[in-house]
């Protein structure tokens, strides 16, 4: 009880592909969830079920108890309690740093435009790039406009984020500042999945590491329990490879 | 004849100025109907173009989709693209707007009304209706490629954040595609202007009738034909100007 993010069984199939195997696991509230594994293993599409941008083939996925998996569910409602970033960042190019960020709450939340500028100003000087605040997208550095996209996510004021290789994409010198806002957030207490390729992260920020290997859910633990004392001999050889 | 208006020997202006008064009828009729036939055709184009991409989650729902929505939209297109825009004019003049307004038996008009309305206005209802359903069928497709061409990870992102499929569309994905689509529909816009001398060919009085009237009367072609020609030249340039202002101002910010 108490898990923000339930996930049952689940099983998700593009065609004759299985990208998911039978995969059941948790994300308590406040919890800090890395998902690591290598490239092709099915890590986003198990984050993408999560808020329903995938459809489960089967199996079931709760979200504050909600089924996500349920077709009489009504996503958007459920979707504004899950901020999701991205791994090309995916800001929207047609409109300025700020109104990226209080288009949605503009029209979900009901915030005038002066408290939705207010807020999205506060969470620009969180993240760092106030002074961005009336800059076109394409003129921000990758570090810069995924920061921009992990405020926009923080406007809606979810209750979870979703995190898929935010770091991936960018140069090696802006990775860092991206980490660190996502550290912040962790320590505030937020719940938060997070699909990585930065070990040194997910051993310092995660609560709990899961490893996805072909579709299966082979590791479920705490960095030090999966980093020192992997239970899967596929486990030991990704973690070679990256480590 | 004055002699001091041929111009070269050969070009009679005089012909130009006595039926002035036609010419410029001629040409807001042309300009009328083109602009109405843009906006109506970008609306109803708009319409089937969405409804050629409409997708469902359910099942049930899907199927609908497909058959209550796709399909007629890809034969709509199928047909208006794989026909001449001449014989459609025709067929509509004489077959489609008859079966509507007709004194006898129409189903939407019958009595004296259907028999003035086609006496006084027939070759412009059946113009703005055949200009509006054929550039439909081409800006439909304009608006589908646009769409197609915007990222996916827009799309994710705006429904990641709780829109609706309907407000994604409208204030991420169709601003975005509108950029793309300008230069498709600025040509649309040109080739539909030209197209619509093809009405005269059911009496409609505009710029093309107006240089056949001028033709017939004097037996001159030069003059008409050349005049004509010159205020398409213009007017098409004036479009490819607009439509190369409005991308200037629209094209900001757009990176990819
Ligand atoms: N929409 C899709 N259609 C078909 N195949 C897909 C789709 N999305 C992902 N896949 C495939 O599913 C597998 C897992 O993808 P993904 O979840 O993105 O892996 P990861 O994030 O771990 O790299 C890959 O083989 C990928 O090609
Ligand atoms: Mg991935």
């Amino acid at each position: 009880m108490g898990a923000a993010i339930r996930v049952e069984h689940l099983s998700k199939r593009f065609g004759r592909l299985e990208v998911l195997r039978d995969v059941s696991c948790a994300v308590a509230e406040g919890e800090v969830v890395c998902i690591i594994g290598p490239s092709g293993s099915g890590k986003s599409t198990l984050l993408r079920c999560m808020n329903g941008l995938e459809e489960a083939s089967s199996g079931q996925v709760f979200v504050h108890g909600v089924a996500v998996h349920d077709r009489a569910t009504d996503l958007d409602t459920v979707r504004r309690e899950i901020g999701m970033v991205f791994q090309r960042f995916n800001l929207f190019p047609h409109k300025t740093v700020l109104e990226n960020i209080t288009l949605a709450p503009g029209l979900l939340r009901g915030l005038t435009a002066a408290e939705a500028r207010e807020r999205a100003e506060a969470l620009l000087a969180k993240v760092g790039v106030l002074e961005k605040r009336d800059a076109w997208p394409n003129q921000l550095s990758g570090g810069q406009q995924q920061r921009v996209a992990i405020a926009r996510a923080l406007a809606m004021q979810p209750k979870i984020m979703l995190f898929d290789e935010p770091t991936s994409s960018l140069d090696p010198e802006m990775v860092g500042e991206v980490l660190a806002v996502m550290q912040a957030l962790a320590e505030e207490g937020m719940t938060m999945a997070v699909v990585t390729h930065e070990m040194g992260f997910a051993r310092r920020v995660a609560d709990r590491v899961l490893f996805l290997d072909e579709g299966r859910l082979l590791e479920s633990g705490t960095p030090a329990e999966v980093f020192a004392q992997p239970r899967h001999e596929r486990t030991r050889q990704f973690l070679s490879r990256v480590l | 004849m004055d002699a001091e208006i041929l111009w070269f020997g050969w070009f009679r202006a005089d012909i130009i100025q006595e039926y002035a008064e036609l010419f410029w009828t001629g040409l807001r009729m042309t300009v009328g109907v083109t602009v109405v036939c843009i906006l109506q055709g970008t609306l109803l184009g708009l319409v089937i173009g969405l409804a050629r991409l409409a997708d469902a989650r359910h099942a049930v729902a899907k199927t609908a989709c497909r058959v209550l929505l796709r399909w007629p939209a890809t034969v709509y297109v199928s047909f208006f693209r794989g026909t001449p825009l001449f014989v459609q004019i025709l067929l509509m003049h004489f077959a489609v707007v008859p079966l509507f307004l007709n004194p006898a038996d129409g189903w939407l008009i019958s009595g004296d009304l259907a028999r003035d309305l086609r006496q006084d206005y027939g070759a412009l209802i059946t113009g703005i209706v055949s200009l509006t359903l054929n550039s439909a069928a081409y800006i439909s497709e304009i608006f589908r490629a646009g769409i197609q061409s915007i990222d996916r990870g827009q799309m994710e992102a705006a429904r990641s954040l709780g829109l609706s499929h309907a407000r994604a569309m409208y204030h991420v994905v169709l601003p975005q595609a509108f950029r793309r689509m300008l230069p498709p529909l600025g040509n649309n816009a040109i080739a539909l202007l030209k197209d619509s001398s093809l009405v005269s060919a059911v009496g409609l009085a505009e710029l093309a009738y107006a240089a056949r009237t001028v033709a017939g009367a004097y037996s001159r072609y030069w003059e008409p034909y050349l005049t004509i020609s010159v205020m398409y030249w213009l007017l098409t340039l004036g479009l490819a100007w607009g439509v190369r202002h409005l991308e200037a101002r629209y094209g900001r910010g757009d990176s990819r």
